[in-house]
């Protein structure tokens, strides 16, 4: 229940970090919030030789608006999304989400890319990193590039990254005007792993028609999945009782759970279709009221 | 070479970098009062602030405390004084064998800090992160409200 000694390197800047990357290769983990890694570690599941420090690296931790998206930097604690003001007001769904995460001794430390680079399919950031669509930027000592969810998430703890690059900064597309959010989670206590989660983001019209549905669920595959089949249902109807049962009741088909200790398949299955249909109503009366 | 501050006072040591800063507290500094259960972030019994903050210190490096500000259970106590807290915990028997209570301070005066006021709700809510195996929580959650109280009353 101890650590494997490692190297260890601190850094405070996301340049020295590339460049003890570029030092170590494939020996190195990056050490963020460290409320995966260094459990792992102390399991000696993981046993890094060397260990990059980024808690320094300040120019990777901000909350900015920039034309219609809230930008964030990867090393943004979770604390600081549930918190903040501009999260809270342009990307609510964002703020409400990171409320599931652990609890606060874990989101005081925990960051934002630390979770999405860790790629657990039942994160709550993974989940809405893929409804939103949100742009991944990816850095090395080389290049910069960008990237949304589907080619990010690659599976079960695993994400498109390599062992060279840095996540650097998150970009998520502000709350339209008119738009309400939903998220439900299935947990078994407070603060567990989700079992399954929904997540729901409407937009609504003047007269009272859905512009936009998207729908995600997490904990029904390798990763989190959006649901085509509900968003089309959704867009452009007048999303009522009916049409949210309708939408819901396709959920199920389009999963790939697993099945283990906390849920069967099927009961994934079941909950996510029930944990949807709560989120929609939830989503659609928060976009009615703001209409 | 570590310099670190823990309840004002500062300590230099030098440290293996896989030193967890439980650990650290407890074998380097001597200070037992915070108390290791699962060591992987589950049972919140390592629970101290790390400048201000909650942290679980079984998740956290003590050469990541370099320059840190840390107070453990030691620390809160003032003048021979229990803290509010800790005096309700005593007085409406908020634990039994003791060995979750230094997480469990930490976490409600967390919560007190942003809550001054909190529900019963909002208590559990704020010590979910801690396990207690004996009381069944409920005379924690009368300790945390009475001292609540204790502390409103005191600021007025």
């Amino acid at each position: 229940m101890k650590p494997a000694a490692f190297k260890y390197v601190r850094v405070d800047s996301v340049e020295a970090a590339l460049s003890a990357l570029e030092q170590y290769g494939s020996d190195a983990k990056i050490l963020a919030g460290g409320q995966s890694l260094v459990p792992m570690m102390n399991f000696r599941i993981a046993q890094p030789s060397v260990l990059v420090d980024i808690n320094p690296v300040n120019e990777i931790d901000f909350i900015r608006a920039e034309n219609g998206w809230l930008c964030i930097g990867a090393r943004t604690r979770q604390t600081t999304l549930e918190k903040n003001p501009d999260v809270n007001q342009k990307c609510p769904l964002l703020a409400a989400a990171v409320k599931w995460i652990g609890h606060p001794q874990i989101r005081n430390r925990g960051t934002l890319g630390g979770s999405l680079v860790h790629g657990d399919p039942t994160a709550e950031l993974a989940l809405v990193a893929t409804l939103l669509d949100a742009r991944l930027v990816i850095r090395s000592t080389a290049k910069s590039r960008t990237v949304g969810p589907a080619d990010f998430f690659d599976g079960f703890m695993s994400t498109r990254i390599t062992e060279t690059e840095i996540l650097t900064e998150v970009r998520y597309p502000a709350a339209p005007p008119g738009s309400g959010y939903g998220f439900h989670e299935l947990c078994i206590r407070q603060g567990d792993f989700a079992v399954v989660a929904a997540a729901v983001q409407f937009t609504a019209d003047d007269v009272g028609l859905c512009t936009e549905a998207r729908v995600a669920v997490s904990g029904a595959g390798p990763k989190p999945l959006r649901i085509p089949a509900a968003e089309k249902i959704l867009a452009g109807s007048d999303a009522s009782a009916a049409v949210l049962d309708a939408a819901a009741a396709c959920v199920p088909a389009e999963l790939q759970p697993m099945s283990d200790l906390k849920g069967s398949e099927a009961y994934r299955r079941e909950m996510a279709r029930i944990f949807v249909r709560r989120a929609l109503a939830d989503a659609w009366s928060m976009a009615r009221e703001k209409r | 070479m570590i310099r670190v501050r823990v309840n004002g006072v500062e300590y230099e040591r030098e440290v293996e970098p896989r030193l967890l800063l439980c650990d650290f507290l407890r074998e380097n500094l001597g200070l037992t009062g915070t108390h290791i259960g699962c060591e992987h972030g589950i049972c919140g019994s390592c629970t101290v602030m790390v400048n201000g903050y909650t942290v679980r210190s079984c998740l956290m490096f003590a050469v990541q405390a370099n320059d840190a500000d840390v107070t453990t259970v030691e620390g809160l106590a003032a003048g021979g004084k229990l803290h509010p807290l800790q005096e309700a915990f005593s007085e409406h028997y908020g634990l039994q064998c003791g060995f979750c209570t230094p997480g469990m301070l930490f976490s409600a005066l967390e919560l007190l800090k942003e809550t001054p006021k909190p529900t019963d709700h909002e208590i559990r809510e704020g010590i979910a992160g801690n396990i207690c195996r004996c009381t069944g929580y409920y005379h924690i959650v009368q300790a945390v409200k009475a001292a609540a109280e204790q502390m409103a009353q005191k600021q007025t």
